[in-house]
């Protein structure tokens, strides 16, 4: 991802007020799944649940996708998005291997490297 | 008068909810994480707050994107764990502190920082882990103010915002009369990301050398746009704001009683540290 003024971190969108904006119905619908009822709902129908919250039809792809990367481009914000995940029993680990290509074994392997 | 003992900075991890659950505390992963806490418990037992405030970031549980304070603090004499969507235990409620809540508002709205106050709050995994993990038996035998900081939605506050807000705490703190014994705590950090091509992104140079700075050279930090600390620490590791915070409220000069640091729990590098006021 080319750096930016507006985001000049590579490889990270800092989640601002565009981003927020474009993200707000997909980040209502994630904050709903604080709710276990909300959680059994959209996965019971997940169509009707992304209707109801007004996706638009990015979001409700990179939600059919289950794409992180993708959900993020649409607007989500991190810790939304790991609601998300939480429905799917993924932790950060599956989150963070899905992003960058590699295997989960080998994002943690990365991780530890972080700390030699 | 009141005064403040001291301030604990830790990680707060959700994972951190799910290890305790399993009893995984001697697990080879979670153990030097674990291991950090026994010098803090004994610490906490020798100086016996009567009150913490406790200085994190919700995570979209008290707070939505609805409505996004830069900083609010909670006024209620009770604040309640709920589900946050991820599968961690709840723990059991918390005893709040309103009449000092109220004092700190007064006092910080008239040095001119604008919270938003809370008199019904749920608190996260940023603030019931780690009372969790100072006492593991989760029977608080402290009172509780939760100060919430924006780490979330940018624009975020500045540190060097966050520096004096923390400075206004500590005077608030001191103007007190009656006698509470009170410690500080910041919770979040340090370097992680969890989002985008850089997700898995760590600093360990940068987290030892901010960990330092809080005893060396407390204002350090506040060099750095929100931006920046960003670059250095992730998208996440700029909940060190809320240890800014927290480092604000003592002063210049502090004893560093314990600290440690430890890669990774989760996608995090922990960092841990006890400080105490000098003289």
């Amino acid at each position: 991802m080319p750096s930016s003024r507006r985001q000049p971190v590579p490889g990270t969108t800092i989640f601002d007020g565009e981003q927020a904006r474009k993200g707000y119905a997909l980040n209502k619908m994630c904050y709903s799944f604080n709710d276990a009822a909300n959680r059994r709902a959209f996965v019971a129908d997940e169509d009707a649940y992304c209707a109801k919250y007004g996706l638009n039809p990015q979001q409700r792809e990179a939600i059919r996708n289950r794409n992180v990367l993708q959900l993020i481009e649409a607007g989500g914000n991190a810790y939304y998005l790991a609601k998300f995940a939480g429905i799917f029993g993924l932790d950060m680990q599956d989150i963070g291997a899905q992003q960058t290509g590699l295997t989960k074994d080998e994002f943690k392997a990365k991780l530890l490297a972080a700390g030699r | 008068m009141a005064k403040i003992l001291g301030a604990i900075t830790t990680s707060h991890v959700p994972a951190i909810g799910g290890a305790i659950a399993k009893g995984l505390q001697n697990d080879p992963y979670w153990k030097p994480f674990f291991d950090g806490f026994p010098p803090v418990r004994e610490w906490l037992a020798r100086v016996k707050p009567d009150v913490i405030v406790l200085v994190y970031n919700d995570h979209g549980l008290n707070f939505f994107l609805d409505k996004m304070p830069t900083f609010a603090i909670g006024a209620a004499d009770q604040y309640r764990n709920a589900d946050e969507g991820w599968g961690i235990p709840t723990v059991p409620p918390f005893r709040g502190d309103s009449a000092l809540s109220w004092h700190l508002i007064e006092s910080l709205v008239a040095e001119d920082f604008d919270l938003t106050t809370c008199q019904e709050m749920v608190v996260d995994h940023a603030f019931t882990l780690p009372m969790a993990l100072c006492w593991p038996d989760m029977k608080w035998p402290v009172r509780t103010i939760p100060v919430c900081v924006n780490t979330v939605q940018g624009p975020l506050p500045s540190a060097a915002r966050c520096y004096r807000l923390g400075q206004a705490i500590g005077r608030a703190i001191a103007s007190w009369p009656d006698d509470e014994r009170v410690v500080v705590m910041g919770t979040g950090g340090l370097s992680h990301q969890l989002d985008g091509e850089r997700a898995g992104f760590i600093n360990k140079d940068f987290d030892l050398k901010f960990m330092d700075s809080m005893v060396s050279e407390p204002a350090w930090a506040t060099k750095y746009s929100t931006t920046e600390l960003v670059e250095l620490s992730g998208t996440q590791g700029v909940e060190l704001l809320n240890w800014v915070v927290a480092r604000g409220t003592l002063p210049e000069k502090v004893h560093k009683r314990h600290a440690n640091y430890h890669i990774p729990i989760s996608n995090t590098a922990s960092g841990l540290m006890v400080l105490e006021p000098q003289g």
